[in-house]
C-alpha cells in the first residue's frame, strides 16, 4: 500500500491513521463523490490474530448496514489479494476528543447520549449489537445524527459470529464492557445500553464507574459490585439523570432499559423520567447485597438465548393520539380497548399519550397567556385520566401535549423524533368536520415511519352522504394499516 | 455461477418439486444433489428418475447411505429406515438401482467438495453434530468449502487460519459470505425430512462469484407427502414426523 497506487478502481491517497488493528487511508474513486476511507487490517506475522478476525467481522457486517447512523460501505476486498473495506469518511472527530473537558454539562451529555441511543436503536433494528460502544466509536454528522464506527467486535444475529469461539477471554474495551459479556454472552443488545451508561456516567462525572482495570479479575468485580451513585460524587447531579444512568448500569440486563429506543425516549423527556429508589441513592449497595450477588453468581437460572428482533418487538414504543374535544368519549373508549390489546402482547412496551393543542394561525402566541397555559395543563390531566385504567408499571407511561398548527404533522414529527414503533389514532367521525379539516388519521397513516392503527367505534352513526357511506361502511374497526 | 444444493430428498416428491421450483425461480444454473435421494418417502421412482434426468443435463450427485443401502444392505439402520429401504428396493428398476450404486461418494469441483456425510471417512456415514466433528472433516480436505447433508439440520461451520472453529445456525433467506480467509463446512438441511422443528423443505443456493450462501425454507404440501407414506404401508412415524419437522 502506498500513495498513488490503485486497487479495484480506488486510488490510494494518504495514510491518516495507524492503530493496533488496522491502518486507514484516504482513497478516491471516479464514480463516487463522497470522501472515502480505506481500512486495511494488519495481517503480518506477529500481529494480534484478533486483528484478522475482527476485520472479517467488519467485512461481513458493514456492507449489510444502512441508514445515517453508520458509515456507508463502498466495497470490500478479501484476503486472497488485499483485504480492505472502503467506507464513507465521516468528517470531524470522535467523542474521544471531549475526554479532556470532562465532566461536560449535564444537558449537553443528555443530548449527546440521546443521539447515540437513537443510533443504537437503528443498529439493533438491523439485528446488530455493536459491543464496543465507547467515546472513540462515536462520531457525528454535520446534521447532528450520531454515527457508530468500528464493527470489528460486533455481533450480527443472522451471520456467523467469528468471535464467539475465537478467544477464551471476552474481547473489547474493559471499562465499557457489560458484565454479561464476561460470562460469554454476545447476543443481548442491552450490553450496548450498559456501555452507553458507562459513557453517560463518565461524561457527567469525569470518573469511569468501574475504573480502568484491564485484568479479568478487575473486570469481574462488576458482576457483583455496583458503581458509586453519581450523586455521591456530585451532589448537584439531577435525579432523573441518575435514574437513567443507574438503570443502564444494572448488573442484570433485564433490569436495564428493554431497548435503546426507550432509553432515547427518556433522554429526550427528562421531565417525565419516572424516579425510583435509584434516583435517590447516595451510596453503593451494602456489602451484604454485594456478597449475596457474588456468591450466588452461578445460581441464577441460565437465560434462554435471546433473539434481538423478538426482544425489540416485545418492547415497542406505542403512541396513542387522542382528541379530547366534545363527543370523543366513545371513540377514546375504543382506542383504549385497542391499546390494551397491543400492550397485552408486548410486556415491555411503553405508552406515550399524545394530544395536539391546535394553535391559531393568526394568534400563535395565545398559548403563552394564562388561558393557554391552563389549557395545556388541563389536557395533560385529561390524558393522565384516560391512561389511568391501564395501571401501567412505573416508567411505562408518559403524556405529551404538542402545540401545533397542523396536528398530523405534529404527530408525525413526534413519532419520528421519539422512535415510535406504533401509532394508534382515531378516525374522525363527524363527516362535516372531516370535510372541513381533512382527515388527520389518513395523513398520519399515509406518512408515518411506523405501523399505524386507525380506530373507529363499532357503533357507527348513519352516514350523511354517499361519499362518507363508502368510508364508514368499511368492516368494523379497528382497521389496521 | 449460481449453484442450488439439495440434500436428503428421501423420496419426498412434493418437497423436492417445491425446492426445484424455488431454486429455478432464484436463477439456479447448476444443481448439486448431496445424497439420500431415496429412503423414508413414498416416491422413490420419481425421485431417482428426476435426479437421473438432472445428472444427464449436467447436475452433480453423490451417494448417500440410504442410496447405498439399496445395493449394499446396511446393518446399522433403525427399524423404520430399514423397512423403508426394503420397500424401496422392491420399487426400483435395475437401471435405477444401478444409477444409485454408481454415484460417487464424493466429488471435487474447483475449491469445493461435495459429500453426503463428511470428508474424513465418507463411507462411515458419520454425522456433523458439533465443531469437533466439523473440524475432523475439514482437516481431511484441502478444499476451501465442503458441502454436505446427512444430519437433516442446517449448520454452517468455519475454521480460521489458526484452526479456531465457529458454528452457526443459518437464518433462512439471509446470504452469508464465505470469506476467503477461512475454510467452511456448509451442512444442508433436508429437502424431504427436516428434523430441526421446521417442517418446510430446506435447500441452499451458493453464488460462486460473490461467495454467498443462502439457506432457504420452502413450504410444500406436507399432507399429501404424509398421506402417500401411509397409503403405501410404510411405518406410520415416517408420515407423522413430516408435519412436526422432527
Amino acid at each position: 500500500m502506498q500513495p498513488g497506487a490503485e486497487l479495484d478502481g480506488f486510488t490510494i491517497g494518504e495514510r491518516v491513521h495507524r492503530g493496533g488493528m488496522a491502518t486507514l487511508w484516504t482513497v478516491t474513486h471516479p464514480g463516487i463523490n463522497v470522501p472515502l476511507l480505506m481500512k486495511v487490517p494488519l495481517t503480518s506475522e506477529g500481529e494480534d490474530p484478533a486483528a484478522i478476525v475482527s476485520f472479517e467481522m467488519e467485512q461481513m457486517i458493514l456492507p449489510r448496514l444502512s441508514g445515517p447512523h453508520v458509515p456507508a460501505c463502498f466495497g470490500t476486498g478479501d484476503f486472497e489479494r488485499q483485504a480492505y473495506v472502503v467506507m464513507e469518511r465521516i468528517p470531524g472527530q470522535t467523542l474521544y476528543k471531549q475526554i479532556d473537558k470532562l465532566p461536560l454539562p449535564y444537558d449537553e451529555v443528555r443530548v449527546i447520549c440521546g443521539k447515540v441511543a437513537a443510533a443504537l436503536a437503528s443498529l439493533h433494528r438491523q439485528n446488530v449489537i455493536h459491543h464496543d460502544i465507547k467515546p472513540s466509536s462515536v462520531m457525528f454528522r454535520e446534521r447532528g445524527e450520531a454515527v457508530l464506527i468500528d464493527f470489528g467486535l460486533s455481533h450480527h444475529q443472522h451471520l456467523p459470529d467469528l468471535l464467539q469461539e475465537e478467544f477464551r477471554l471476552p474481547y473489547g474495551t474493559a471499562p465499557y464492557m457489560a458484565p454479561e459479556r464476561l460470562l460469554g454472552v454476545r447476543d443481548d443488545p442491552r450490553s450496548d445500553l450498559f456501555s452507553l451508561g458507562v459513557l453517560l456516567y463518565f461524561f457527567t462525572t469525569g470518573v469511569r464507574p468501574f475504573g480502568e482495570s484491564e485484568t479479568l479479575r478487575g473486570m469481574r468485580r462488576r458482576l457483583w459490585r455496583d458503581p458509586h451513585p453519581p450523586r455521591e460524587l456530585r451532589p448537584d447531579y439531577p435525579l432523573w439523570l441518575q435514574e437513567i444512568v443507574l438503570r443502564c448500569l444494572e448488573i442484570d440486563p433485564v433490569a436495564r432499559y428493554p431497548t435503546a429506543a426507550q432509553l432515547a425516549f427518556d433522554l429526550g423527556h427528562p421531565e417525565q423520567v419516572k424516579l425510583t429508589a435509584r434516583a435517590q441513592r447516595l451510596k453503593r449497595d451494602p456489602l451484604s447485597t454485594v456478597w449475596r450477588r457474588r456468591f450466588n453468581l452461578g445460581a441464577a437460572p441460565p437465560q434462554p438465548k435471546s433473539d434481538v428482533a423478538v426482544q425489540l418487538a416485545s418492547s415497542p414504543i406505542v403512541a396513542v393520539a387522542l382528541d379530547l374535544g366534545e363527543e370523543t368519549e366513545a371513540l377514546n373508549e375504543t382506542i383504549r380497548v385497542t391499546a390494551e390489546q397491543v400492550l397485552s402482547t408486548s410486556p415491555s412496551a411503553r405508552l406515550a399519550c399524545v394530544n395536539v393543542l391546535k394553535l391559531n394561525r393568526l394568534a400563535i402566541d395565545r398559548s403563552h397567556d394564562e388561558q393557554g397555559q391552563n389549557k395545556h395543563v388541563d389536557r395533560l390531566v385529561a390524558l393522565q385520566h384516560w391512561a389511568r385504567p391501564f395501571r401501567l408499571a412505573e416508567g411505562r407511561l408518559t403524556v405529551h401535549v404538542l402545540e401545533a398548527i397542523d396536528p398530523a404533522a405534529a404527530i408525525l414529527e413526534f413519532a419520528a423524533v421519539n422512535l415510535v414503533d406504533h401509532i394508534i389514532i382515531g378516525a374522525r367521525q363527524n363527516s362535516m368536520r372531516r370535510a372541513l379539516l381533512g382527515s388527520v388519521s389518513a395523513q398520519v397513516a399515509g406518512e408515518a415511519p411506523c405501523t399505524v392503527t386507525v380506530v373507529r367505534p363499532s357503533r357507527l352513526t348513519p352516514a350523511t352522504d354517499a361519499g362518507d357511506a363508502a368510508a364508514d361502511a368499511a368492516p368494523p374497526p379497528p382497521a389496521l394499516f | 455461477m449460481r449453484l442450488a444444493l439439495f440434500a436428503d430428498i428421501h423420496a419426498n416428491r412434493q418437497a423436492f418439486a417445491a425446492c426445484l421450483d424455488a431454486a429455478r425461480a432464484r436463477g439456479a444454473e447448476r444443481l448439486i444433489c448431496l445424497g439420500d435421494i431415496v429412503g423414508y418417502g413414498a416416491d422413490p421412482e420419481w425421485a431417482v428418475d428426476t435426479v437421473m434426468d438432472l445428472v444427464g443435463k449436467g447436475a452433480v450427485a453423490v451417494r448417500g447411505n440410504h442410496d447405498n443401502a439399496i445395493g449394499v444392505p446396511s446393518d446399522s439402520m433403525n427399524a423404520d429406515a430399514q423397512a423403508a429401504i426394503d420397500w424401496t428396493r422392491g420399487r426400483l428398476s435395475a437401471e435405477q438401482k444401478a444409477f444409485l450404486a454408481g454415484l460417487p461418494i464424493l466429488r471435487e469441483e474447483d475449491n469445493r467438495l461435495y459429500v453426503h456425510s463428511e470428508a474424513s471417512d465418507p463411507a462411515k456415514w458419520r454425522y456433523i453434530r458439533d465443531t469437533s466433528d466439523a473440524a475432523r472433516s475439514m482437516m481431511a480436505t484441502e478444499l476451501q468449502i465442503t458441502f454436505c447433508g446427512h444430519i437433516h439440520r442446517p449448520g454452517l461451520y468455519s475454521m480460521s487460519s489458526t484452526a479456531k472453529m465457529t458454528s452457526f445456525v443459518p437464518t433462512s433467506g439471509m446470504p452469508v459470505q464465505l470469506l476467503t480467509g477461512r475454510r467452511w463446512l456448509a451442512v444442508l438441511g433436508s429437502v424431504g425430512q427436516p428434523r430441526d422443528g421446521d417442517p418446510a423443505a430446506s435447500f441452499a443456493m451458493f453464488d460462486t462469484t460473490s461467495r454467498e450462501i443462502t439457506y432457504h425454507r420452502v413450504p410444500y404440501d406436507v399432507a399429501t407427502a404424509a398421506a402417500r407414506i401411509k397409503a403405501n404401508g410404510l411405518p406410520l412415524w415416517l408420515a407423522d414426523r413430516l408435519p412436526l419437522g422432527r
